[in-house]
C-alpha cells in the first residue's frame, strides 16, 4: 500500500469553512500565500525601523513621535537614546533576515510552486507545512512583543553576541526579558525552518510525477532543493546555539560567559565560557544563512530569465544547478570570515580566506550564465525581467565590495564601518528582494488569477533601482572614509563632515520607502480589479503555466501528467522557444 | 516484505496517477502493488532519513561545542558516570531488539499467517515499556549526580552531561509518542509499512546515538 502511503496525506480533500480554507489551511497554495503575507507585513515594520535610525543618524536630535509614545525610555520625548537606537538596529536585521529574507523567497513562493512544479498535488506533509507556518507566525508575534515590554528589544545585535546577550539585564536594556523573548522567537523560527526543509526535500525526492526526472525540473525547484539542505543542516545548528544562550542566561551555566567578567561594576557569577564559541556557532549557521537568503534568488533569476529572454540559458540546467550545489556547500566552510577581527587565531584567518575567495568563483560563473545568456537573446523588458537584471547589478556590486572583505589585511580596515553594511544590503539584502519582487510579478498572474498593472511596474522598478544604488553606494563610500558602524550618531571630529552624505542617504531611503507604496497600491488594486490573467501570460513553459490561474485545490484538476523533456530542452528543429509548457501532459 | 494491512492493499486510479519518484516506480496498468511497495521509497521514510540528518547536525554541533569549551576550559576535571546509564544502555538496545520482534509478528499479522493482533501487540508494548524504562534509569542517574551536588551549573562537565542525556532524552520521548501512535494504528488495523518502518529507523538511530554519547560522556566527562 505504498502508493496510498505516499498519497495518502497528500489527497486530502477540499477544506470546508472559512477557518479551514483561509487560516488553518494545510493547502500549499494557501500557506505560501500566508508566508508572502507575513513577509510583506514584516517587510513593512523592518524598514520603518530602518527609517527612524535614519532620521536619527542624520537628524540626532529628531523627534519621533511615535518612538515617543513606544518605549518613553528608550525614546523620552520621541529622541532616541543610543541603546535603543541599537534596539532597532537588532531588530531590524532580526526582522529582515528571519522573517522577510528567509521566509519570502523560500517559504512563500516555494510552498506555492514547487509541488505544481514538479506535478504534485500538495507537500509531503501538509500538516507539518501548516505547522511551519504557525509557528513562524508566533515566533513573529514574540519578535515584535520585545517592542511593548517595559525594557524594549534586545540592543546585542542580530548576531546576539555573547557574553552581551548572556549575562541577562545587567548588560543594559532589552537585554533581560527583551533577549529572552528574541532567543524563543528565534528558537521556534528555527523549528519551522526545519520542518518546512524538511517538507521540500521529501516533497523534491518522493511526489514527482511520471517523466519528471531531476533533469527536467524547474530550476527554481532546483534551488528551493538544494537550499532546503543547506537550511536544515544550518537551522539545525542555530537551535542548539539558542538552547546553549538560554541555559546560559536563565540556568547560570558558563558556555559562554568567561569568568571575572564584570558588567556595570558587577562580577557576573559565571567561569571559563567561551565568547568565541558563540561565535563559531553562531557564524555556522549565519554565513550558510546568506546563502540560504540568495540561493532561492538565483532560483527564482534563473527560472525567469529562459522566458523573457526566449531562449534556454548558457550551459542548460547543469551549469547554474552545478554552481549553486558549489555555493551551497562551500557555505559551509566559509564562517570565519565573519571573525577575522574578533580574536581568532590569524592562521585561522588565512583558512577562511581560501575557501571565502574560492566561493565566489560558483558565484561569479551564476553571474556570468544571466549575462552571457542575454547575449543575443529576443528580449521582452517586462517587470519580471527588469527586476531580474536589476537582481543581478545589484548582486555584482555587492559581491565587489565582497573580495575587499575576503582578505584579512583589507578586512581588518573595513570590518566595523558601513562599508561592510552597504555590502551586505546590496549583496544579499536588496539582491534578495529584488528577486522576491522579480517573483512577485512573475507569480502573481498564477497566484491571484489577475495581472498587475505593468506601468506602474515597471515605475515601481526604476525607482526602487536607483534609489538602492544612492542609499547603499553612499554607505559604502563613507564606510571607505572610516565610518562605523552600529554608532547613533556622529561623534568622532573626522566623521562629522559626512553629515550631508548621511542626510543624502537619509532622504533616499524615505523616498526608497515612498516608492514601494506604488507596489502596495498596484498588488491591492490588481488583487481586486486587475485584468483577469489567462492560463500562461507570459509564455513560460514550466508545469505551474499548464494550469488554471490560479490552479484549482489539487492543482492540475485530476490530469495526468506525463513529462516528456524539461523547460529549456526544445525541439532541435524549432529555434524558437516554446510558447506553452514543454513538458506534454497526457490526456485527462 | 508484505503490507501490514490485513485486506489486500486497494489503489485507486486517481491515486495511481501520482506516482512520485520521477516516475520511476510507476505501477504497470494490471500492477501488482505488492511488489512496488518493496522497493519504493516513500515521504514517511525519507522525511525520517531527511530529519535523522538534521538530529545528526544538532549533535555534532553540541559535540563542537563540547571539545571548544573543553579546550578553553582551564581546570577541566572529570566526572564519574553513575553505573545506572551501563544498564540503561542495555535497556536501551533490548528495545530494539523487541522492536525487531515487533517488526516480524507485525509481518506475519498482515500475511494472514498470524491471527491474533496480541502477539505483535504484546512486542510492541515490551519495547514501549523499555523505552520508558530507559527514561526512568537517565532520571536516576540525574537524581544520583543531583545528590553529589553536581547540579546543571555547577561546573561545565555537568553542564553539558545535563545537556546531551536531556536532549537525547526529549528524543526518546519523541520516538516513544511514535511507538504509541504504531500501535493505535495496528489497534484499528490500519498500519502501513512505511509507517512502522519510518518509526523503527528512528528508534534504532536513536539507540547508535545513544552509544556514541556515552562514549563520548565516558571519555570527555
Amino acid at each position: 500500500m505504498a502508493e496510498t502511503t505516499a498519497h495518502a496525506a497528500v489527497h486530502h480533500a477540499p477544506p470546508q469553512g472559512f477557518i479551514r480554507k483561509y487560516i488553518f489551511s494545510i493547502d500549499h497554495k494557501v500557506i505560501g500565500i500566508q508566508y508572502t503575507t507575513l513577509s510583506l507585513v514584516a517587510a513593512f515594520i523592518g524598514m520603518v525601523l530602518s527609517w527612524a535610525m535614519r532620521i536619527h543618524l542624520a537628524w540626532p536630535n529628531a523627534h519621533i513621535p511615535i518612538l515617543g509614545w513606544l518605549s518613553p525610555n528608550g525614546a523620552p520625548g520621541g529622541v532616541m537614546t543610543p541603546e535603543y537606537y541599537l534596539s532597532l538596529m537588532t531588530m531590524h536585521g532580526t526582522i529582515m533576515a528571519f522573517f522577510v529574507l528567509t521566509a519570502a523567497p523560500m517559504a512563500g513562493y516555494g510552498n506555492f510552486m514547487l509541488p505544481i512544479q514538479v506535478g504534485a498535488a500538495d507537500m509531503a506533509f501538509p500538516r507539518l507545512n501548516m505547522a511551519s507556518f504557525w509557528v513562524t507566525f508566533i515566533g513573529f508575534l514574540l519578535a515584535c512583543a520585545t517592542f511593548f515590554i517595559p525594557d524594549g528589544p534586545p540592543l546585542s545585535g542580530w548576531t546576539a553576541y555573547a557574553p552581551l546577550s548572556a549575562v541577562g539585564s545587567v548588560a543594559g536594556p532589552g537585554q533581560g526579558w527583551g533577549q529572552n523573548l528574541w532567543g524563543l522567537s528565534i528558537a521556534l523560527f528555527c523549528v519551522a525552518s526545519l520542518l518546512g526543509s524538511l517538507n521540500f526535500i521529501v516533497t523534491t525526492l518522493d511526489l514527482r510525477t511520471k517523466g519528471m526526472k531531476l533533469s527536467r525540473m524547474a530550476l527554481s525547484t532546483w534551488a528551493w532543493f538544494i537550499n532546503a539542505w543547506v537550511s536544515l543542516l544550518a537551522f539545525a545548528v542555530l537551535l542548539p546555539t539558542c538552547l546553549l544562550l538560554v541555559l546560559d542566561r536563565l540556568a547560570g551555566t558558563s558556555f559562554f560567559i568567561p569568568g571575572g567578567l564584570v558588567f556595570n561594576d558587577q562580577l557576573q557569577p559565571h567561569s571559563g565560557g567561551s565568547p568565541l564559541l558563540f561565535q563559531h556557532l553562531f557564524w555556522f549557521f549565519g554565513h550558510p544563512e546568506v546563502y540560504i537568503i540568495i540561493l532561492p534568488a538565483f532560483g527564482i533569476v534563473s527560472h525567469i530569465m529562459p522566458t523573457f529572454i526566449r531562449k534556454p540559458l548558457v550551459g542548460g540546467w547543469k551549469v547554474i544547478t552545478f554552481a549553486e550545489i558549489a555555493v551551497g556547500t562551500l557555505s559551509f566552510v566559509v564562517w570565519g570570515h565573519h571573525m577575522f577581527v574578533s580574536g581568532m587565531s590569524p592562521y585561522m584567518a588565512m583558512v577562511f580566506s581560501v575557501p571565502t575567495l574560492f566561493i565566489t568563483i560558483p558565484s561569479v560563473i551564476a553571474v556570468l550564465v544571466w549575462v552571457f545568456s542575454l547575449y543575443g537573446a529576443n528580449i521582452r523588458f517586462d517587470t519580471p525581467l527588469l527586476y531580474s537584471l536589476g537582481f543581478i547589478s545589484l548582486f555584482i556590486t555587492g559581491g565587489i565590495g565582497g573580495f575587499f572583505l575576503a582578505q584579512p589585511s583589507t578586512d581588518s580596515y573595513l570590518h566595523a564601518t558601513s562599508f561592510v553594511v552597504g555590502h551586505f544590503h546590496f549583496t544579499m539584502g536588496l539582491s534578495a528582494i529584488f528577486a522576491t519582487f522579480a517573483g512577485f510579478y512573475y507569480w502573481f498572474p498564477k497566484m491571484f488569477g489577475r495581472m498587475l498593472n505593468e506601468k506602474l511596474g515597471k515605475l515601481h522598478f526604476w525607482l526602487s533601482f536607483i534609489g538602492v544604488y544612492c542609499v547603499f553606494i553612499t554607505m559604502q563610500l563613507t564606510g571607505m572614509t572610516g565610518a562605523v558602524r552600529r554608532y547613533s550618531a556622529l561623534v568622532d571630529d573626522f566623521m562629522v563632515p559626512l553629515l550631508p552624505a548621511y542626510r543624502f542617504m537619509t532622504i533616499a531611503a524615505l523616498l526608497l520607502g515612498a516608492a514601494q507604496l506604488i507596489f502596495l497600491y498596484n498588488a491591492i488594486w490588481s488583487r481586486f480589479k486587475g485584468p483577469k490573467a489567462p492560463d500562461n501570460p507570459w509564455g513560460a513553459t514550466t508545469l505551474e503555466w499548464d494550469t488554471t490561474s490560479p490552479p484549482p485545490f489539487d492543482n492540475f484538476g485530476g490530469r495526468q501528467l506525463i513529462v516528456y523533456h524539461g523547460p529549456m530542452q526544445y525541439d532541435g528543429e524549432k529555434s524558437e522557444m516554446q510558447t506553452s509548457p514543454a513538458p506534454s501532459i497526457a490526456g485527462t | 516484505m508484505a503490507t501490514t494491512i490485513p485486506e489486500p492493499p486497494r489503489i485507486s486510479d486517481r491515486l495511481r496517477d501520482y506516482s512520485g519518484n520521477g516516475g520511476k516506480n510507476w505501477i504497470p496498468a494490471a500492477g501488482n502493488a505488492r511488489v512496488l511497495q518493496d522497493r519504493r521509497f516513500n515521504p514517511a521514510q525519507t522525511g525520517i532519513w531527511v530529519a535523522l540528518a538534521a538530529i545528526t547536525m544538532s549533535f555534532a554541533a553540541l559535540t563542537s561545542a563540547l571539545v571548544v569549551r573543553q579546550g578553553v576550559s582551564v581546570g577541566w576535571g572529570h566526572i564519574t558516570l553513575p553505573p545506572i546509564l551501563f544498564s540503561n544502555t542495555f535497556v536501551l538496545l533490548a528495545s530494539s531488539v523487541t522492536l525487531e520482534f515487533a517488526r516480524r509478528r507485525v509481518t506475519s499479522y498482515a500475511r494472514g499467517i498470524e491471527s491474533n493482533k496480541a502477539v505483535p501487540m504484546g512486542w510492541l508494548a515490551a519495547t514501549l515499556f523499555l523505552g520508558l524504562l530507559f527514561i526512568a534509569g537517565q532520571y536516576t542517574a540525574w537524581l544520583q549526580l543531583k545528590s553529589q551536588g553536581l547540579y546543571l551549573a555547577t561546573n561545565t562537565n555537568s553542564s553539558f552531561f545535563y545537556l546531551f542525556t536531556g536532549v537525547h532524552a526529549a528524543h526518546i520521548l519523541g520516538g516513544l509518542l511514535g511507538l504509541v501512535y504504531v500501535m493505535s494504528k495496528l489497534h484499528r488495523s490500519v498500519l502501513r509499512r512505511s509507517t512502522f518502518a519510518a518509526c523503527a529507523q528512528y528508534w534504532h538511530f536513536m539507540d547508535a546515538l545513544w552509544l556514541y554519547l556515552l562514549l563520548l560522556l565516558w571519555t570527555r566527562i
